[in-house]
């Protein structure tokens, strides 16, 4: 058995269209560095250069959201079903607050536990 | 062009006058391709902020499976600004993860105007398209607009080109 894998729209480019995939690893981020195999570049839109998940997607392991099972580090089993959402986020916010945000998430820990929230 | 029922207009209107001056946010899911919304799915701002907004990842998840289910997509998605113009900030651009959608945007700065603007945001383009709001409870056929926080009153109207 395998994990599935659920792609949102704006990701299926790297999937030749495909809603689901499946793919195989022991962590998150065995599973991501599987798929990247077989639909290169999706791995670099789910993860930033400092190998933390990116603010933009949320990813869930069966009903559970990943950042609260260890980020890239989250345990997966066979059989285990991975979504992916973009996440919806957004607001009046300027952009010098933006672009503090962009680098607080560069500058989040390489375990990716951190997670930016905005108040 | 934005196609979209008074009640539902409405409905997302009162919930943004109710969070205000908190953001306020939110779906109208509509069938898989009809490009139609019909249900309005009002979301928590779980950023709880006058000047972010966030889905909530859980109610996120749970909304996004229950559209699955139905064989529905999210037409429209929403957000208050509560002290600015109803136009996508930086920030909107930025996040923007859902091509298809229409993402609606309500500005409650004047007490008592709305402002109800929609955009398509395509790889960070921002690209403004006419509200065309039907009344299906008084003529189908009859159509008004909002344009700029005034009251409904042209048949139809362009959007400003910017």
């Amino acid at each position: 058995m395998a994990i599935e894998v659920r792609i949102p729209t704006i990701l299926r480019s790297y999937t030749g269209g495909a809603k689901v995939v499946e793919g195989s690893g022991d962590t998150l981020n065995d599973l991501l560095t599987d798929l990247d195999s077989r639909h290169a570049g999706l791995r670099g839109r789910l993860v930033t250069e400092a190998d933390a998940l990116h603010r933009f997607v949320n990813v869930y392991v069966n009903d559970e959201d990943v950042r609260f099972l260890g980020a890239l580090d989250a345990k997966l089993n066979d059989g285990d079903s991975v979504t992916i959402l973009p996440a919806v986020a957004g607001g009046a916010f300027g952009f010098a607050a933006a672009a503090a945000m962009a680098q607080h998430v560069a500058a989040a820990p390489a375990d990716g536990r951190t997670r930016v929230t905005a108040s | 062009m934005l196609s979209i029922d008074r009640s539902i207009v409405d409905a997302i209107v009162a919930h943004a006058r109710r969070d205000h001056p908190d953001e306020a946010c939110g779906v109208v899911a509509g069938p898989v391709g009809s490009d139609t919304p019909t249900r309005h799915i009002p979301m928590e701002n779980a950023a709880r902020s006058m000047t972010f907004y966030e889905f909530d990842s859980m109610e996120h998840l749970r909304v996004w499976r229950e559209m699955d289910d139905r064989d529905e997509e999210p037409v429209v998605i929403y957000h208050s600004h509560t002290a600015t113009e109803a136009y996508p900030s930086r920030t909107d651009i930025s996040f923007a993860g859902e091509p298809g959608a229409h993402y609606l945007l309500v500005s409650t700065r004047e007490p008592d105007t709305e402002e109800i603007r929609s955009f398509r945001i395509v790889d960070g383009v921002v690209t403004e398209e006419p509200v065309r709001i039907l009344d299906a409870g008084v003529d189908p056929h009859a159509v008004q607009s909002y344009m700029f926080g005034q009251s409904p009153a042209t048949v139809d109207y362009e959007c400003s080109g910017r």
